[in-house]
């Protein structure tokens, strides 16, 4: 495992996290920025497992939030998670020892290592999820039973908020109440844990992943060979975009996307069912994988993800499938984001029974 | 008409500065097409021009007639990719507190940064996506910064945040850089690009440091028609297939870069009378498809990148493919490029290309000999590989729609079949080799205009869209058209999400023939 995150695993960390996207989790481009002038400002950013931190280390998990309309726009300011950490410091007696990633997948997966820079912390390799939700709840902490009590918001003004919810759900109300005060753009660290209660509460390894996701494809002589070997991911269909139903409301961007198998391919159709992450796959009205497994839609020939805004008709592309962390297949992991806490209404099934 | 015998005469030349050749044509007043001319562009582009010009010129009777010039060039894309010529930015963005995260030119490369920066800095200012301010803007620190680099700076350069919502304190900044500058070029991004700081941010410092480059390439247009005595206007194309009067191509000099797609493109829809189709644009080593709606380019919804820099302004939606009339059979996809009238097998040469397999399969007669029998199966292959080749990339462009034509254009249109899968028909055009220039000679003059609408109140909402559209049509007529007849063109509504009240961004464009 690697010790330090120097700018050169900037690129790398961008790419794995826009795979485990799986559609979603927001733009990498201005968290890999940040990311990189963080690093030449303030230094490489140690890379610590959960195991090598002291049982009461405090680890704050951190991740933007808002309109990503808005933090294309309105870029965060470089002393956010500062505020976070006073804040933290006053409330616990004793600085983080540590950030981490709530959300891999996407944008929250690589601004987390400027957030650690900016702080001169380690960033555990762990986060909340293993991928990308568009739900605050929807985190490792919340199934494994840590109760959600308190929530720190700062914006790019300098205000602080500490909220402590009654549970999970008025946690995301008032959060999302404060953040459209804030301009619809915060930083937020949602829990406040030790590293004792982070064991089995977070999903371990993800943003060491994530580097050598990104780094499996690098002149690679078949990049998506390498990708699907790298996954461990089954593909489900490599073909053309050929049809788009994409619309948005109330904040998602909800769809379908028709992908028509070419090459060997040829014949067959995938059908993608999309909540801002690509949800459900099905094949001539069988399941193939669902969420919380993992699908990503990929270029076929770069073998770099493709976000569910940067879906055009005509794309060449390849679908792969692969297992979610094992605590999303417990009870409350499915209750929490299984298909049906999106509204599908099927019995969840493993993408390695039901892909091949 | 007999009392402005003149008038039905008065001609207007086209010009489009090409990767390997510079093309003019000259068009009458009924916009047919007088005389056409090609020549190789230049390594520093404005021999090729003049070139080009006079060639055309030679082929008219009495070139005084010629009251307008339309030049389409790649002169600002050469001076990024080649950091040459480029003048030196002071860059101020208003944002503090917010945006420390990303300062200015992060992205930039290091080379291009070194050339362009003269000074960057953060100061307090910028909108929330509600309008409201982020912070009084901070004149004081304004003034501090001007007093710094002002010294060092060609340009100014200022982005706020939001400010294609809220432009007034990018206004009051000018303001501010004027009366400590004095007559010093200022972009402001709100004027140039959409929501993105940084892609934004990025376009405008661009757009600031080729002010010095668009002056040169104005002053070298202008010394070769004074030195033929033509007395003329001069307007210059830009991305989106549209004109800008001299003066304000050389406020927006960045907005050039990529008018040689679109000149193709409305050229392709004049010659052919057809405004709705797919363009293909075959040239020496490569072919361009776009797609025309409505007469003009759809644009790429994709970050575009020039010379390493991240922007956000509109281009024409381009799928290049590698196959041109060069194209070298069994080496693909090199080509032998200008060399194509000595090497290729129909001019007597020793290298089987593309055009000599467009010949071999009955597609056009070109050169001076025929086709050697030993090639043609080979030749024969390479067509059959071509024709895949670009019924793949029409199929890609087409979106799904395959009740369109397609209109063929460039110098080596003749490799296309006369049917293609995905295409209802293929549309050849008269003078389709020398489209760019005719698409720069015909074009309208356009205005843009992007802000945020609140949406919850419908009387206030129209109010601030008809206000928008007036202001499309004022930049419209400011770039050259004629008041009497801009139109609004394009409106797209698209509804934002997460915020306190609803609302959307709102893109109007203004477009109208130039003023008489």
């Amino acid at each position: 495992m690697q010790a330090r995150i120097s700018t050169d695993d900037v690129p790398a960390l961008a790419r794995g996290c826009a795979v485990l996207g799986t559609g979603g989790g927001g733009d990498v481009r201005a968290g890999g920025l940040a990311a990189r002038r963080a690093i030449l400002e303030y230094g490489e950013v140690p890379l610590v497992r959960l195991d090598e931190l002291p049982e009461d280390a405090l680890i704050l998990p951190l991740s933007g939030i808002g309109a990503p309309t808005v933090s294309h726009e309105m870029i965060h300011a470089e002393d956010e998670p500062v505020r976070i950490r006073d804040e933290v410091e006053r409330i616990f007696g004793r600085p983080p020892a540590a950030v981490m990633s709530s959300e891999i997948g996407g944008g929250n997966g690589v601004a987390p290592v400027a957030w650690a820079a900016r702080l001169g912390l380690p960033l555990l390799d762990a986060d909340a999820m293993g991928r990308a939700f568009p739900e605050v709840q929807m985190v490792s902490m919340y199934v494994a039973g840590v109760p959600a009590n308190i929530v720190i918001m700062s914006d790019v003004v300098g205000n602080v908020v500490t909220i402590r919810p009654v549970d999970g759900l008025w946690s995301e109300q008032i959060a999302r109440a404060v953040c459209v005060a804030s301009g619809s753009s915060a930083l937020m660290a949602d829990y406040v844990l030790t590293a004792r209660e982070c064991r089995g509460a977070v999903i371990e390894g993800t943003v060491s992943r994530a580097i050598a996701i990104g780094r499996a494809t690098e002149g690679a002589q078949d990049p998506l060979a390498a990708l699907q070997d790298e996954l461990g991911a089954v593909r489900l269909i490599t073909g053309k975009l050929t049809d788009l139903d994409r619309r948005t409301t109330g904040g998602f961007v909800r769809g379908t996307v028709t992908i028509e198998g070419t090459g060997e391919d040829r014949g067959r159709t995938l059908g993608l069912e999309i909540q801002n992450e690509n949800l459900v796959a099905v094949e001539d009205g069988r399941v193939r994988a669902m969420v919380p497994d993992l699908i990503t839609v990929v270029d076929t020939q770069a073998a770099t993800a493709v976000q569910t805004e940067g879906l055009r008709y005509g794309q060449r592309v390849t679908v792969l499938a692969w297992p979610c962390d094992p605590l999303w297949r417990t009870p409350k992991g499915l209750e929490t984001a299984g298909p049906r806490a999106f509204g599908y209404d099927l019995d969840y099934l493993p993408v390695e029974k039901i892909a091949p | 008409m007999s009392e402005r015998p003149d008038q039905r005469r008065r001609l207007r030349v086209g010009i489009d500065v090409g990767g390997t050749n510079t093309d003019a044509v000259v068009l009458d007043e009924t916009d047919s097409v007088v005389a056409t001319a090609k020549r190789p562009t230049s390594p520093d582009v404005t021999e090729g021009l003049r070139a080009a010009l006079d060639a055309v010129l030679a082929e008219l009777d009495d070139p005084s007639l010629v009251t307008r010039v339309m030049l389409g060039t790649t002169h600002a894309t050469n001076a990024i990719l080649e950091r040459r010529s480029l003048g030196r930015v002071a860059v101020l963005r208003l944002g503090l507190p917010a945006t420390t995260s990303v300062p200015p030119l992060s992205d930039w490369p290091a080379d291009l940064r070194d050339v362009v920066a003269a000074g960057a800095a953060i100061v307090r200012g910028g909108h929330f996506v509600d309008g409201r301010p982020i912070a009084p803007l901070d004149t004081d620190a304004v003034k501090r910064f001007l007093a710094d680099v002002g010294s060092e700076a060609d340009a100014v350069a200022v982005a706020g945040v939001f400010s294609p919502g809220s432009a007034d304190q990018e206004n009051q900044v000018a303001e501010i850089i004027r009366a400590e500058l004095g007559d010093i070029a200022i972009s402001l991004s709100h004027e140039i690009g959409s929501l993105g700081l940084l892609e934004r941010e990025n376009a405008t410092v661009l757009n600031a440091a080729l002010y010095g480059v668009a002056r040169d390439v104005t002053t070298a247009l202008q010394d070769a028609l004074d030195s033929r005595g033509l007395k003329v206007e001069t307007f210059f194309a830009q991305n989106d297939g549209t004109l800008m009067a001299v003066d304000y191509a050389a406020r927006y000099p960045v907005l050039t870069i990529g008018s040689g797609p679109a000149n193709s493109l409305r050229g392709a829809a004049y010659l052919s009378g057809v405004e709705d189709a797919i363009v293909a644009d075959v040239g020496g080593t490569s072919t361009d498809l776009g797609v025309l709606v409505g007469g003009f380019p759809r644009e790429s919804a994709a970050a575009v990148e020039i010379g390493g820099v991240t922007t956000n302004f509109r281009m024409p939606d381009i799928l290049s493919i590698a196959l041109g009339g060069g194209t070298m059979v069994g080496a693909e996809p090199r080509s032998v490029g200008y060399r194509i009238g000595r090497e290729a097998l129909v001019f007597g040469g020793p290298t089987p290309t593309m055009t000599d397999a467009a010949v071999a399969a009955g597609r056009g007669t070109v050169g001076t000999h025929g086709v050697p029998d030993q090639w043609r199966d080979r030749l024969a292959e390479a067509v059959a590989r071509a024709d895949e080749l670009v019924a793949d990339a029409v199929d890609r462009v087409a979106l799904g729609k395959a009740d369109r034509p397609l209109i063929a254009v460039g110098g080596g249109a003749l490799l296309l079949a006369g049917r293609i899968p995905g295409a209802s028909e293929v549309i050849r055009p008269r003078h389709a080799e020398v489209a760019n220039a005719v698409g720069a000679a015909i074009a309208l003059a356009s205005g843009r205009l992007e802000t945020i609408v609140p949406t919850g109140n419908g009387n206030a909402r129209a109010a601030l869209i008809e206000k928008a559209k007036e202001e499309a049509a004022a930049r419209a007529v400011a770039a050259g058209a004629d008041p009497a007849s801009v139109q609004i063109v394009e409106l797209s509504e698209i509804p934002l999400s997460y915020l306190p009240e609803p609302a959307v961004r709102l893109q109007v464009k203004a477009a109208g023939p130039l003023s008489r």
